[in-house]
């Protein structure tokens, strides 16, 4: 599937956020969006995904379109476990196949059944990622998914979101040219 | 906490209780008039009396039905009045100055004003109603106010179904402001209940019935039913709570 942004411009209180953007995103290989802080990513993110609108151009191929997202927040449901996170984004989950793919992140037997409010930040984040990737979607947005995660599991992480992620369509926003090099994605400077 | 630290908490408590009964005793003594000071032994023999009344216990099932009738449909309609006014700003417009009037306005006002509209024996319910009805919409409108937006943002993208939204975002979040809401208004609305009936006089009722000891002069008997008042109050507000964290429980039972 191929995303098709033209022409797309975005402004806050008369400030241009974007300004004519024109990209195309593919699920032949992931998409890392860079940038310097203030350059419309986040706010490409929030228009795709359909939280906000933009201004002038035009979004193609996010018709029918199911996507699964890993916000700059974890946004998690702090009274569930990490397991339930997880769970209430499929319609019939398998929670053997979800442990699995939690210990699998370096979570432990015992971590995954605690509410999430007593997980660590890194350990929030990687439940926020797995979330994303367990979805039954068709493209996965990730707004800076691996920041405050230290190098090995960075490293860990993204070998997992290569894992998981089955043929769909990625983009990342990251300030970290690493991580394209290690997701194998093209890199779209803003 | 150590179980002799609880008891020994629990004995200073208890020491507390019997000091203000002692003194109650030694006052109704030097008084020495029944009518004025009724001691706590006169009031327990006038309500081991009363327990053997058939009238009695139909006095209490009256008002508890009615009081709590007008309590569970404050809390119905407060419900759907703050999720209207969550979603849309023109009935919280609309609502905000009738629930500022019914804030302001002194209980005894509503229920002279009650006791034109409808027949005593409704009084109860009615004036129960209004007294809770503005505790259970504001806090609840508090409630879905402050539901984390960015959850809900979530919820959409990942496309979760609304009975999901409401177990896992909503119920959550509300909860308290609920639980808050309930212990708030069920003592208010209990002591408001039987205000409404002492002055409506009800036939059958308990505010009809601590009305008569007053006419009767018979004060161990008045002190009786107070104590009886504040002992349901004090069951209701237990009981509801229990009843609260039972479905809490069981609304969280699949979280983990």
């Amino acid at each position: 599937m191929n995303i098709e942004i033209k022409n797309l411009s975005k402004s806050y209180n008369g400030t241009p956020v974007l300004e004519n953007l024109t990209l195309t995103l593919t699920d032949d290989k992931p998409t890392c969006l860079m940038g310097t802080s203030g350059r419309g990513k986040t706010t490409l993110f929030s228009i795709i995904l359909g939280l906000i609108k933009a201004d002038e151009g035009e979004i193609t191929g996010i018709e029918n379109t199911r996507f699964s997202a890993v916000f700059q927040e974890d946004r998690l449901c702090e009274e569930l476990s990490a397991l339930m996170n997880l769970a209430i984004v499929q319609d019939n989950p398998h929670k053997a196949q979800l442990s699995e793919k939690l210990i699998n992140m370096g979570l432990t037997a015992d971590e995954i059944r605690r509410p999430v409010s007593q997980l660590s930040g890194g350990q929030k984040r990687r439940v926020a990622i797995l979330r994303a990737l367990v979805s039954e979607s068709d493209a996965v947005l990730m707004d800076e998914p691996f920041k405050g995660l230290d190098e090995d599991t960075r490293r860990l992480v993204i070998e997992q979101v290569k894992a998981n992620l089955d043929g769909r369509l990625l983009m990342v926003i990251t300030h970290d040219e690493e991580d394209a090099h290690l997701l194998g994605a093209d890199i779209i400077d803003l | 906490m150590k179980p002799s630290t609880i008891w020994a908490d629990k004995l200073k408590k208890l020491t507390g209780v019997f000091f203000w009964l002692g003194l109650w005793q030694y006052a109704a003594i030097k008084i020495g008039k029944e009518v004025l000071l009724a001691s706590p032994l006169s009031t327990i023999k006038a309500l081991i009396s009363l327990c053997g009344q058939s009238a009695f216990w139909s006095a209490i099932v009256f008002s508890l039905t009615r009081i709590m009738l007008g309590f569970v449909l404050a809390l119905v309609v407060g419900v759907l009045l703050a999720g209207l006014s969550a979603v849309s700003d023109m009935a919280r417009y609309i609502f905000a100055p009738l629930f500022s009037v019914i804030k302001a306005v002194p209980v005894a006002s509503f229920i002279i004003l009650a006791l034109l509209w409808v027949r005593g024996g409704n009084l109860s319910i009615c004036i129960s109603f209004l007294m809770v009805l503005p505790i259970i919409y504001i806090n609840m409108l508090e409630g879905f106010t402050q539901v984390d937006r960015k959850l809900l943002e979530m919820a959409a993208v990942f496309r979760l179904s609304n009975a999901k939204k409401i177990k896992y975002i909503y119920l959550p979040q509300i909860m308290p402001y609920f639980t808050a809401a309930c212990t708030t208004s069920l003592g208010l609305c209990w002591k408001s209940g039987i205000a409404a009936e002492v002055i409506g006089l009800p036939n059958g009722s308990m505010g009809n019935r601590l009305y008569e000891t007053k006419l009767y002069m018979d004060t161990a008997e008045m002190f009786a039913w107070t104590v009886v008042i504040v002992l349901i109050s004090f069951l209701v507000e237990k009981g509801f709570l229990w009843l609260l964290n039972k479905i809490n429980g069981k609304i969280t039972d699949g979280f983990l």
